[in-house]
Order: C-alpha cells, then sequence, then structure tokens
C-alpha cells in the first residue's frame, strides 16, 4: 500500500467518526425537544412527529454525506489510479 | 473484499443498450405494482370488500396526509405521490426475498426517482400559480434571494438522492459485512432495522417531494418549506 491508499482509509474512518458526532448531538436534541412539546400538548403528537421525522432526516443528511465521502474514498478514489 | 457500492454491474444488453441488475429488479417491481393495482381495482363496488377497504384506507391516508401539507384539495397529487411512497417502500423492503438487492440501493435509482420530482415541482407550480407566477416565487422574499433560490432547487434534488441512497445502501452494506464475518442468525436484527428505516425514508422522501410541491403551488405551509428544506 502506498501512502496516498494509508491516508485514504485512515481519512474515510475519520470521516464517519467525526461526522457522526454533530448528528448524533443533533438528533438527540431534536428529539428530546419534541418529546418535550408531546409531554406538554399531547393532541398536537400528529404534526409534532411528522415535522420532527423531516427535520431527523434533515440532520441525518449531514451524516450521510460524510459516509458518502466516505465510500468516494474508498471505491472512487480519484488519486488511486 | 466487498464490491463497491457505486458500480453495477451489467447483466445483459438490448441492442446498444445495457441492462443492469436494478433495473432488471425495478421492472419486475413495477409489473408487480401496477399488475397488483389493476387487480385489486378491476372490481370495485359501492360497498367495499375487505381488500378495497384496506386499500381505500391506504389511499385515504396518504390524501389527508398530502392535504395537511400542501393544505389544498390532494387530488391533482395522490397519484404522483402516492406512487412514489408505494415504490420505495417495495424497493426497499424487496430486499426481504432472497438473492434480491433493492433497487434503492444504487444511486441511478434515487437520481431517477429525484428527477422526477425535480420536474413535478416545477410543472405543479406552473400549473397552479402560471409560469410568471411561479417564477416569482424564486424573488421571495426578497429579489436578492434569486440565486440562493435557484440554487437550492438543485442541491435540495440533490440531498434527496444522496438520503435514499446513503440509507438503503448503507443497510445493504452493513448486512453484507455482518454476514461476512458472522453467520447464519446474527444479521436478523439488523434486517429488521433495516424494514424500519426502509419504511422511514420512503416516508421521508415522499413527504419531503410534498413540501417541496407545496411550496411551488404556495400553500400557507411557507413556515417549513422555504429554508429548511436546504440541509
Amino acid at each position: 500500500m502506498n501512502t496516498i491508499e494509508i491516508v485514504s482509509v485512515a481519512a474515510a474512518a475519520f470521516a464517519v467518526a467525526f461526522g457522526a458526532i454533530g448528528p448524533a448531538m443533533a438528533e438527540g436534541r431534536a428529539v428530546a425537544a419534541s418529546m418535550d412539546a408531546i409531554a406538554r400538548q399531547p393532541e398536537a403528537a400528529g404534526t409534532l412527529t411528522r415535522t420532527l421525522f423531516v427535520g431527523l432526516a434533515m440532520i441525518e443528511t449531514t451524516a450521510i454525506y460524510c459516509l458518502v465521502v466516505a465510500l468516494l474514498l474508498l471505491f472512487a478514489n480519484p488519486f488511486i489510479q | 473484499m466487498i464490491e463497491s457500492p457505486l458500480v453495477s454491474h451489467v447483466i445483459f444488453t438490448i441492442g446498444p443498450v445495457p441492462v443492469t441488475r436494478p433495473v432488471v429488479t425495478t421492472w419486475g417491481l413495477m409489473i408487480v405494482l401496477a399488475g397488483g393495482g389493476w387487480l385489486l381495482t378491476r372490481s370495485l363496488k359501492q360497498v367495499p370488500s375487505r381488500g378495497q377497504a384496506a386499500l381505500e384506507l391506504i389511499v385515504e391516508t396518504i390524501a389527508g396526509q398530502i392535504k395537511d401539507t400542501v393544505h389544498a384539495e390532494p387530488s391533482p397529487y395522490v397519484s404522483l405521490l402516492g406512487t412514489l411512497f408505494v415504490f420505495i417502500l417495495t424497493a426497499n423492503w424487496s430486499s426481504l426475498i432472497p438473492g434480491v438487492e433493492p433497487p434503492t440501493a444504487h444511486i441511478e435509482t434515487d437520481a431517477a426517482l429525484a428527477v422526477v420530482v425535480f420536474f413535478a415541482v416545477i410543472w405543479f407550480g406552473i400549473r397552479v400559480r402560471g409560469i410568471a407566477g411561479y417564477a416569482r416565487t424564486f424573488a421571495e422574499p426578497t429579489i436578492f434571494m434569486v440565486p440562493l433560490n435557484i440554487v437550492e432547487t438543485f442541491t435540495r434534488s440533490f440531498s434527496l438522492i444522496v438520503r435514499l441512497f446513503g440509507n438503503i445502501m448503507s443497510g445493504v452494506f452493513i448486512i453484507g459485512i455482518v454476514l461476512s464475518l458472522a453467520g447464519l442468525l446474527v444479521p436478523i436484527p439488523l434486517m429488521a432495522l433495516e424494514l424500519l428505516t426502509g419504511t422511514v425514508q420512503a416516508y421521508i422522501f415522499t413527504v419531503l417531494a410534498t413540501v417541496f410541491i407545496g411550496s411551488a403551488i404556495g400553500g400557507h405551509s411557507a413556515g417549513r418549506s422555504e429554508g429548511e428544506t436546504q440541509a
């Protein structure tokens, strides 16, 4: 393995590992806030759940981007012939 | 070495057109869905049978969800959005059949679905507001937002592609890795989790398409339709 391959594998692991931290904390906060809202106002649970799912999808996208970057590094790396 | 999820293998070629495995799976799903829809709606009655009642429940639930999001009469949008939901759901769940890989785990299928949504948003926007009216939505809230809004229409389609692709593909990938590490029964909980992810992603794809269409036709759901769809 040459240097570029080693760096690519390390960078892929780095991207997934640290790219997961932010979305995980953000999703936790979003779920906690919506739990709080549902506990206060159970009759609004339907709307809150729908909005929560859409919001979670948005937050999760950042983690998915990290995953895609990691996959590009591993499988479609432009610097490895 | 596990093979790359970004390439798909050509099974056979029709003339100059190479046909890959996801295409074959997609056509199979389309035949099943269209044939099932034809069979179930062949003899609709005033007093519904059990199957017809279940079908009506599904259609009415989808129509109600669309009505809540778009704040308009849902009938023009039910056919497109309902088909999207049912197709993505069955595509995600098709991994339950041994030997079948979900077509949504390949980026081409997701790109095709997102292109359908991209043009449907423009089509419905122009049909409801007219060309000038739809063009004016790009200048909301101020004229300086025009470049950002134009960029947003592309980036949100791209994020639709990447979100569905990433979620489904990562599930298939992880099941493959676990299967290669530990044998028979270990991947089953992961497959159950993958069913849940497939449902949620089909729901989210449809809800986002609904929100985009709702913001294009200018319902009163503007609060979460513009800025928050960026991601």
